[in-house]
């Protein structure tokens, strides 16, 4: 259906190569996936995009697009909901990892926080941060000093002993983030981190997630509904619907772009002067 | 009074030991969502493996003792493998019936290799009573009771500091989670089913060594249950507790039916009252878990 034509993407290198964010040498490629559930149900309908080493790049769209999927494609956590690649590759660091089981994933140095924190319950804070070294190799003493630097990042999960389940959800998401640090992973996959938080804490994350960024050098695929604060924090971007990537430039130009602006950072654009023609535009205008 | 508490004591170091099976039991219910059936059966292969090591080789006992747990934890990831894991994701009634199975075909495996008979355990700690501030305590019963501590402890200390005991709690709260943190969960149900099958089997050898080894054995896993229950079906501590409760209940309800009641084998009948009991006021078990809510 959609084609090149009905793209509407600034990027001037969009039409001929596939988009690459700028300067680094990317660690992950999604080539072309297409993902499958069940055997019949088709999600994702050849996606492609690329994540610079050191980078954070954001993947935004609407509801049911496909943003989890396609974390969750790169993950491997897609087997544990019947669903497979079945077309394309996800190279990281030059190797196909396409539906290789999870927990390998996790040793080459992919680590996802899921969608909705997911932090164990009925362990206590320090119990779950120590869980997320699981699969590390090191000394227990490097496990140690991590968990001092994930806790000084934190300093308010210092304060929680209890089991954190009780915390807030702010916190369980500082944890969630804070489990995956000690995973040491080269690459994080943070799905909706400003789920169900209150406006104040989103920003705190977004810091949080910016800050790990510039000191630690966290390579970071982040998705997002709330496009104003992963614009913010990103370097590049790209905009999925309905499975596939119709958009994608950087931040500057997605922030800049007239159709983002009205869709998804609210204002921009005459056409919002009035309800009528807002509609009309909106159904003018979808991608696909 | 003296039987009172000889009784007592009774109670407490058979408790204990309940306390251990029923412990194993939460373990793969915990982890792998399984109510084995067949864990009674584990005291009894156990107990046996050990026996015809002891008797039938003549090996000494430490070496015996070690062998009967290795074989114990490949039996037990054998039984996960190839008995269970085809059975994820089947209907809990169907995972239940192999267990069951599991049971009868063992116990009926036993009986055809080893008889009916009682058969006694070479001595391996003395016979001569020990008296403790004036009761007579069996050296056997002691260690036995000694054992179930020092493994009540290792249960702790692997389930609150140990990776593979975070792993495991991790893998129970939920599968999807375990993945996302590079666990393996295949790995972790054979781990369940091998420390399980393997401290079940150490808990057959000492029953074994007390009252000697028989297909009685595996009646230790029924006792069990209602255990379990009383402690909540996925509460470590819950198992322990309600291991000391049943094994002390027992013991007691001896007592007041020997003394007053004559009414005969209360003994086995006392554990499932109070079961039930409980169970009307505490649907959970005493420490079962219900789900944290945040309000």
């Amino acid at each position: 259906m959609a084609s090149a034509a009905s793209r509407t993407a600034p990027d001037p290198t969009a039409s001929d190569a596939p988009p690459r964010p700028a300067n680094a040498e990317p660690i992950l490629t999604v080539n072309n996936i297409e993902v499958v559930y069940d055997d019949v149900i088709l999600v994702l309908r050849g996606v492609s995009l690329e994540v610079p080493q050191g980078e954070i790049v954001t993947l935004l769209g609407p509801n049911g697009a496909g943003k989890t999927t396609t974390l969750k494609a790169i993950s491997g956590l897609l087997r544990t909901e019947n669903g497979a690649v079945t077309r394309g590759e996800v190279r990281f660091m030059g190797e196909n990892i396409a539906n290789m089981a999870p927990e390998q994933i996790v040793r080459k140095g992919i680590f996802q926080v899921m969608e909705g924190r997911r932090i164990v319950e009925d362990m206590t804070v320090i119990e779950n941060l120590r869980l997320g070294a699981y699969t590390r190799k090191d000394s227990a003493g490097a496990v140690k000093r991590d968990l001092e630097m994930v806790l000084d990042y934190f300093p308010r999960l210092r304060e929680r002993t209890g089991l954190a389940g009780y915390l807030s959800g702010g916190e369980q998401q500082m944890l969630a983030i804070g489990r995956a640090m000690m995973a040491r992973p080269k690459l994080i996959l943070l799905d909706e981190p400003s789920m169900g938080l209150a406006p104040l804490l989103v920003k705190e994350v977004f810091n949080i997630i910016r800050k790990l960024n510039a000191e630690l050098g966290m390579t970071t695929l982040l998705v997002e509904q709330n496009a104003k604060m992963a614009l913010g924090a990103a370097s590049f971007g790209y905009i999925m619907e309905s499975g596939k990537i119709v958009m994608d430039g950087p931040q500057q130009d997605l922030l800049d772009n007239e159709d983002v602006k009205e869709f998804y950072l609210g204002g921009g654009g005459e056409h919002r002067k009035s309800f009528k023609n807002l509609k009309s535009y909106k159904r003018r205008k979808r991608w696909i | 009074m003296d039987l009172f508490i000889q009784l007592l004591i009774n109670g407490i170091i058979v408790g204990t030991l309940y306390g251990v099976v029923a412990m194993c039991f939460v373990l793969i219910y915990k982890s792998t969502q399984v109510v084995n059936f067949a864990q009674g059966e584990f005291l009894l292969i156990g107990a046996w493996i050990c026996w015809t090591i002891l008797v039938q080789f003549q090996i000494p006992f430490v070496f015996g003792f070690l062998i009967t747990l290795a074989f114990m934890a490949a039996l037990g990831m054998f039984i996960q493998m190839v008995v269970l894991r085809p059975m994820i994701g089947e209907p809990i009634i169907s995972v239940i019936m192999v267990t069951i199975g599991l049971s009868i075909f063992t116990r009926a495996l036993s009986n055809w290799l080893f008889g009916q008979s009682t058969v006694g355990f070479p001595d391996v700690f003395g016979v001569n009573a020990i008296s403790i501030g004036g009761l007579q305590v069996q050296p056997a019963y002691l260690m036995s009771f000694v054992i179930s501590l020092v493994i009540m402890a290792g249960f702790f200390y692997f389930f609150k500091y140990s990776r593979h005991g975070l792993a495991m709690r991790a893998t129970a709260f939920n599968q999807q989670v375990a993945q996302s943190l590079g666990i393996s969960v295949k790995q972790v149900f054979a781990m369940a089913w091998a420390i399980s099958a393997m401290v079940s089997a150490l808990a057959g050898v000492v029953v074994g060594m007390v009252n000697g080894v028989s297909s009685a054995l595996s009646f230790i896993g029924i006792k069990v249950f209602p255990a379990v229950i009383l402690g909540g079906l996925d509460s470590i501590i819950g198992a322990v507790v309600g291991g000391l409760i049943v094994g002390v209940l027992e013991n007691m309800a001896e007592y007041v039916d020997g003394q007053f009641l004559h009414w005969g084998n209360m003994l086995t009948i006392a554990p499932f009252w109070v079961l039930i009991i409980i169970l009307v006021v505490k649907p959970y078990g005493l420490f079962g878990t219900k789900d944290i809510e945040r309000v």
